[in-house]
């Protein structure tokens, strides 16, 4: 009893030790750590991005938590963390309810694809009255004239459409949804644009793989991912009909087009859904960095606006790898302005 | 051997007073222990209510009635996830009991001896497989298998009934159900072959002595003996069922219906936090935590509803003794 009782003693004190000796050596390396949480849409440009952005400043490390775009806001309006993420701007609300002015830069672009699977999954087209109303429940079968119209000699089956859509709040959802309400009376007023929405129908899938899960598994159903995730999974996605009345493959550089010709306010906290470019993908977003206008740890602070400077100039040049959408150069401009009006 | 023993006594009285110190420290330890699982549920009671304040403030008892769950409108009703509860682990329990009771009298009284211990590691191995991964089983095998050949052959047979109309999708209510019944098949049946074993032997014998059948055995003097127990096992199972989520959320369809088909998709307490609580602020947060407190409500009023059944169950068995 008393041998087990030393053991463990000598066991705490070395670990007190050990914990004493790497502090110490943070002490000595003196990093600042800048943390940031939000959207788990932005997480793998930031993965990139801190990985490149370190290798050239060793004084900074940052660390992103992907814990969603809500809880991102939550933690910034708590001041637990030093920017947030998010993938739908904050409200009028959310905004009044955090101690200071909070700054919107946008900081990637990336695109909502409609996903199916049908015998041989054949390249689909769909246009705003097709998709409304499968998602409305109103268009319920495949062979419906309006979907045969726009797929001539497609041979598409006399089967029900099974509708999936996410179950958990979500950044993409927020864009196919406001995407649906700019495009649909119906779906304004009966359904909204939200992170989580009253479906009218359909089934439900847990984030990105819990919807391609769905689709994949069952046959005739028709889902929505964000584009690199399709694009990783090489899983079939339509061409959209645009607000031009064109029809447009998803790509980085159509969700580029999309963001050229978007009317963006001062703020940023802008829709670039249904953009008016004739070669612009229709459901298209943007995602935000949140971070307070007044930064209260100077040093920090200015790391930090460095940091997110380089994110939206530099770090553009590789978001393509990525599937994300580069801001077009007016839109970086903007913000990098927007940036130097952060006081420290 | 007497001077051997004889010191013995003497020895223990001198040490009294330490190994009653030591009693007194053992006696504060477990009463930490227990007191501290008691004040973790009041904690997490006083947490729920104090989270779910903003909804009950706002709703009143219209929370329970209500069947929108609307977040643009920020009209938020618990019945449709109540109702996926129940249906989910009725479905689940009426599946699993009788599989676990025959399995567990399979294993006390009718295995031959060299396969019992076997056959019973395999069992309680199933209890050791994540959620998660019978989630993932659950889409790529069971939902697949289900949709092709099950639920058409069920909707051919016996389409008349509501239970079975409507459009086959392969995940919703029943498949979820057929999901939790494997997840407290262990469990149950662990608890049952424990309570069936403490079956006194002189029952048995008694029974065969009267010329009873193996079935008559088994059903006279076996399974109304440990009738109490069984009903323990299944209310275990209940418990676990009711707040199963990983594996429900990838199967149910989670989409808040009532539907008499059980076919059609649903969604449950425990998986409408997980999938909404991240994103969720303001009257929806508040309203999540009630529906976690509506979650802790059900598996409470169900054990009470338990204990009432079994006490029921031993009087009327006094009784039937007197």
């Amino acid at each position: 009893m008393k041998n087990l009782l030393t053991k463990f003693l000598v066991a705490a004190v070395g670990l007190t030790v050990a914990a004493g000796c790497s502090q110490k050596q943070e002490a000595v390396n003196a990093q600042t750590q800048v943390v940031g949480a939000g959207s788990t849409f932005d997480n793998p440009a930031f993965m990139m991005w801190k990985d490149a952005y370190a290798r050239q400043h060793k004084d900074i490390q940052i660390n992103y938590q992907s814990i969603g775009s809500g809880a991102g806001i939550k933690q910034l309006t708590a001041q637990t963390v030093d920017f947030g993420a998010s993938d739908a701007p904050m409200t009028d609300e959310a905004m009044k309810a955090a101690p200071g002015k909070i700054l919107h830069i946008p900081i990637v672009a990336g695109a909502v694809v409609i996903t199916y699977n049908l015998p041989g999954n054949p390249k689909l087209k769909l246009d705003e009255d097709t998709l409304s109303g499968i998602y409305l429940g109103e268009i319920t079968k495949w062979n419906d004239p309006k979907i045969v119209a726009l797929n001539e000699g497609m041979k598409l089956p006399n089967e029900n459409i099974i509708v999936v859509h996410r179950s958990d709040g979500s950044g993409t959802t927020f864009i196919f949804t406001d995407y649906m309400s700019s495009i649909s009376k119906d779906w304004a007023t009966k359904v909204g644009k939200n992170t989580s929405v009253n479906w009218p129908t359909g089934v439900g899938g847990k984030g990105n793989e819990g919807v391609s899960g769905q689709v994949k598994q069952l046959p005739n159903s028709i889902g929505y991912v964000e584009l690199g995730y399709a694009v990783q999974n090489k899983m079939p996605f339509a061409d959209l009909k645009n607000k031009a009345g064109k029809f447009v493959t998803a790509s980085p550089e159509s969700v580029s087009k999309a963001m050229a010709t978007a009317t963006i306010p001062d703020d940023f906290r802008f829709s670039m859904v249904n953009a008016p470019g004739d070669e612009a993908y229709p459901i298209s977003g943007a995602s935000w960095i949140l971070l307070y206008q007044k930064q209260s740890d100077a040093a920090k602070g200015k790391m930090l606006v460095d940091f997110l400077k380089w994110c939206a100039t530099e770090g553009q040049k590789t978001s393509p790898q990525l599937d994300y959408a580069p801001l077009p150069d007016s839109v970086q401009q903007r913000a990098v302005k927007l940036l130097d009006t952060v006081t420290f | 051997m007497t001077s051997n023993s004889v010191p013995t006594t003497p020895a223990r009285m001198t040490n009294s007073s330490g190994s009653r110190g030591a009693d007194r420290l053992f006696h504060l330890l477990c009463l930490a222990g227990a007191l501290t699982v008691g004040v973790l549920l009041l904690l997490v009671l006083v947490e729920l209510i104090k989270g779910s304040h903003l909804s009950m403030a706002k709703f009143g008892w219209k929370f329970f009635t209500s069947t929108t769950w609307d977040p643009n409108i920020d009209e938020y009703g618990a019945l449709p996830f109540i109702f996926g509860t129940i249906v989910t682990s009725i479905i689940a329990l009426l599946i699993a009991v009788p599989l676990s009771v025959g399995a567990a009298i399979y294993l006390t009284d009718l295995a031959p001896m060299w396969l019992r211990q076997p056959l019973t590691s395999i069992i309680e191995m199933l209890a050791a497989v994540p959620s998660v991964i019978w989630g993932l089983w659950g889409i790529f095998v069971l939902v697949p298998a289900l949709r092709t050949t099950v639920y058409p052959a069920l909707q051919k047979s016996l389409g008349f009934l509501p239970f079975f109309k409507g459009p086959i999708l392969g995940v919703g209510i029943l498949t979820a159900g057929i999901i939790v019944a494997i997840m407290i098949l262990p469990i149950v049946t662990s608890v049952s072959r424990e309570v069936l074993r403490s079956v006194p032997n002189l029952q048995r014998e008694a029974a065969y002595a009267l010329g009873a059948t193996r079935w008559e055995v088994t059903r006279i003097a076996v399974l109304s003996y440990a009738r109490r127990g069984l009903f323990g096992a299944a209310v275990l199972g209940l418990g676990r069922a009711l707040g199963e989520t990983m594996a429900v959320t990838m199967v149910i369809g989670n989409q808040p219906n009532i539907s008499s088909s059980l076919f059609s998709s649903s969604d449950t307490l425990a998986s409408v936090i997980a999938n909404q609580f991240p994103e969720a602020s303001g009257i929806m947060l508040s309203s999540l935590f009630q529906l976690g407190l509506v979650l802790l409500g059900v598996t409470i009023l169900v054990n009470i509803i338990a204990q009432i059944m079994i006490h029921a169950l031993t009087t009327a068995e006094t009784r039937r003794v007197a």
